[in-house]
């Protein structure tokens, strides 16, 4: 059974559509690429799975239950997690707090224990600062843990915003543009992480990305839109090759 | 074990230092009693600073309604006290006078804070849903709203003010509350709790998307800071032995914040600091007389100038004794696209 599954939606903003009639099936440990040119609805569809929007019409099932008008966090918890296009890190906290604060919705202390200091909230705060230490480690920012993420380097804010919302031990992970901004060095590293978090930690993942070789290097499966509208889906080859992608990226002859 | 220690201690010193300043090792040894009413509106003055700054500065909820959950404080437990204060004592006859004193203050808080903490829930849930100057406008509105109905209600003498209150707080029972409002709020901001108020403030979309139930977290915050205001109000009452509703108007609200912007949002020795400087300040330019507010907003003024973060922006104090370690050098960041 799919992972995702999302069929018919269609989202609307007054009179423009910004995703129509899309369905997709992702199934897990999946690599997925969504693409598309400027303004083909692709952060729109990751708006619309995390329920910072709601649909217009059509449904949309993880793990088999409806997620649809569901608060962004319930959908967190239910094992869907995010980056954002333009990082949206927590820019006055270290770069640990920033991994710690997405741990705190698998966590059981509650807040008399924080304020009478029970050895429940110690234990877990130990256990949730070395996990959140491990994860910095894969993503090269152990050194930087103390650093206000404000301060970290373009790239490194990059892979912060993966290593928390890795944090929050999704089953899903939607990456939006991760390799923005980035030099070709830094981006091809950046894949090699991608696929190695997705190896080691199984969950699947539904990548939007401009960056060809990124996607064409990594994903299993390609999607491609347009104003909207799905024009292809099939392995990276075929989609290279598919006229109608052609067409939409470089206009029609 | 080493906390409870602490705890001791701070009771033992705060004790010692009452008995002192109240004159009992001698008048000499005594503060005049002017200094030592200023000393104690300062106490109550940081557990309104320090819990505000709960919403405001690190949650980053813009609240201008605390003088109402203040004053719910203040008359709640002011009416246990009158209504009730006799037959608590004759209850509890066999402890001694200040035991007696103590138990009763205590009594008359708990109701006072949980009636606090009961009104901030109802204000919280629907005005949280509001950003920035919309939830400033409306908490203001409710903070007016409460004191209008305090007004009006004649069992608590209505605008002939509230008298009569017994004198049950002083300088120890103030600054053991001040101690614990320190103590609950670092503890609070310092736990995997605090982190979702802290990420909230920095970016609430991205907190929600972190798996951040916000509005539970802002909500909590809202009423644990409304409750403490209430202990700050019950403590104002037993104090000074008289409320008005004209003690909690909103510019006692925009004292508060006052207090919190000059000592650095999101700072807890800042606040502690902004409400001794706030009143420090206004006493201490009495000399002034009828150019004192005037020179008070000049001075204000300058320190928006100089340290526009407040006093100790973000930080707090202990951060600037230890050396900072030197940042490692980091190439700038490119621009997107």
């Amino acid at each position: 059974m799919a992972l995702l599954e999302l069929s018919g939606v269609t989202m609307r903003f007054g009179g423009l559509v910004a995703v129509n009639d899309l369905s997709l099936a992702l199934e897990p440990g999946q690599l997925y690429g969504l693409i598309g040119p400027n303004g083909a609805g692709k952060t729109t569809v990751f708006n619309v799975i995390t329920g910072v929007y709601t649909p217009t019409s059509g449904t949309i099932r993880f793990d088999g239950s409806g997620i649809v008008g569901e608060r962004t966090g319930r959908i967190t918890r239910r094992g869907i997690a995010r980056t954002f296009q333009n990082s949206r890190l927590f820019g006055d906290m270290t770069v640990l707090d920033n991994v710690k604060v997405a741990f705190h919705c698998r966590q059981q202390a509650d807040l008399p224990a924080a304020v009478f200091r029970a050895p429940k909230h110690s234990s877990e705060e130990a256990r949730v600062d070395r996990e959140s230490r491990d994860l910095l480690k894969i993503f090269h920012l152990e050194a930087a843990a103390g650093e206000r993420a404000r301060s970290l380097p373009y790239g490194s804010q990059r892979r912060l915003e993966i290593a928390r919302a890795m944090a929050t031990s999704p089953r899903l992970l939607l990456l939006d543009e991760p390799a923005a901004g980035m030099n070709p060095h830094e981006a091809r590293e950046l894949m090699d992480l991608i696929r190695w978090v997705r190896d080691h930690f199984g969950m699947a993942i539904l990548l939007v990305e401009h960056n060809m070789k990124v996607v064409m290097g990594i994903c299993e499966t390609v999607h491609a839109l347009d104003y909207g509208s799905t024009i292809a889906v099939g392995k990276p080859v075929e989609i290279q090759s598919n006229p109608k992608v052609i067409e939409a990226y470089l206009g029609g002859a | 074990m080493k906390g409870f220690l602490a705890a001791v201690g701070v009771v033992a010193a705060l004790f010692v230092a009452n008995a002192l300043f109240t004159g009992a090792f001698g008048a000499s040894l005594a503060m005049s009693p002017y200094v030592l009413q200023v000393i104690c509106l300062a106490g109550i003055n940081i557990i309104l600073a320090v819990s505000l700054n709960l919403i405001n500065g690190f949650t980053g909820q813009f609240s201008i309604g605390h003088a109402g959950f203040m004053a719910i404080g203040a008359y709640a437990s002011a009416f246990v006290t009158v209504t009730l204060g006799d037959r608590l004592r004759s209850i509890l006859s066999f402890l001694p006078r200040a035991g007696q004193d103590g138990a009763i203050l205590l009594a008359a808080l708990a109701v006072g804070a949980l009636l606090a903490a009961v009104a901030g829930f109802f204000v919280g849930v629907p005005s949280l849903r509001l950003r920035g100057d919309y939830l400033a406008i409306v908490t203001l509105g409710f903070g007016e709203i409460i004191r209008v109905f305090i007004l009006n209600i004649d069992a608590v003498g209505g605008a002939r003010g509230y008298s009569g209150i017994p004198k049950l707080a002083n300088f120890f029972w103030i600054y053991l509350f001040a101690a614990l409002t320190i103590v609950v709020v670092y503890r609070i901001v310092h736990s995997s709790f605090g982190r979702t108020l802290i990420a909230i403030r920095e970016d609430e979309i991205a907190a929600e998307a972190m798996g951040v139930d916000t509005t539970r977290s802002k909500v909590i915050s809202f009423v644990v800071s409304s409750a403490m205001a209430g202990i700050g109000g019950g403590l104002f009452g037993h104090y000074l032995m008289y409320l008005h509703t004209n003690s909690f108007t909103f510019i006692k609200s925009i004292e508060i914040i006052i207090m919190i912007v000059i000592g650095g949002l999101g700072s807890i020795t800042g606040s502690v600091l902004g409400a001794v400087l706030y009143i420090a300040l206004t006493e201490g330019l009495r000399e002034f007389s009828q150019y004192r507010m005037v020179v008070f907003s000049f001075l204000l003024i300058v320190i928006m100038i100089v340290r526009p973060q407040g006093i100790l922006g973000h930080r707090e104090f202990a951060s600037f004794l230890t050396r900072r370690r030197r940042a490692p050098a980091v190439p700038p960041a490119p621009l997107e696209n």
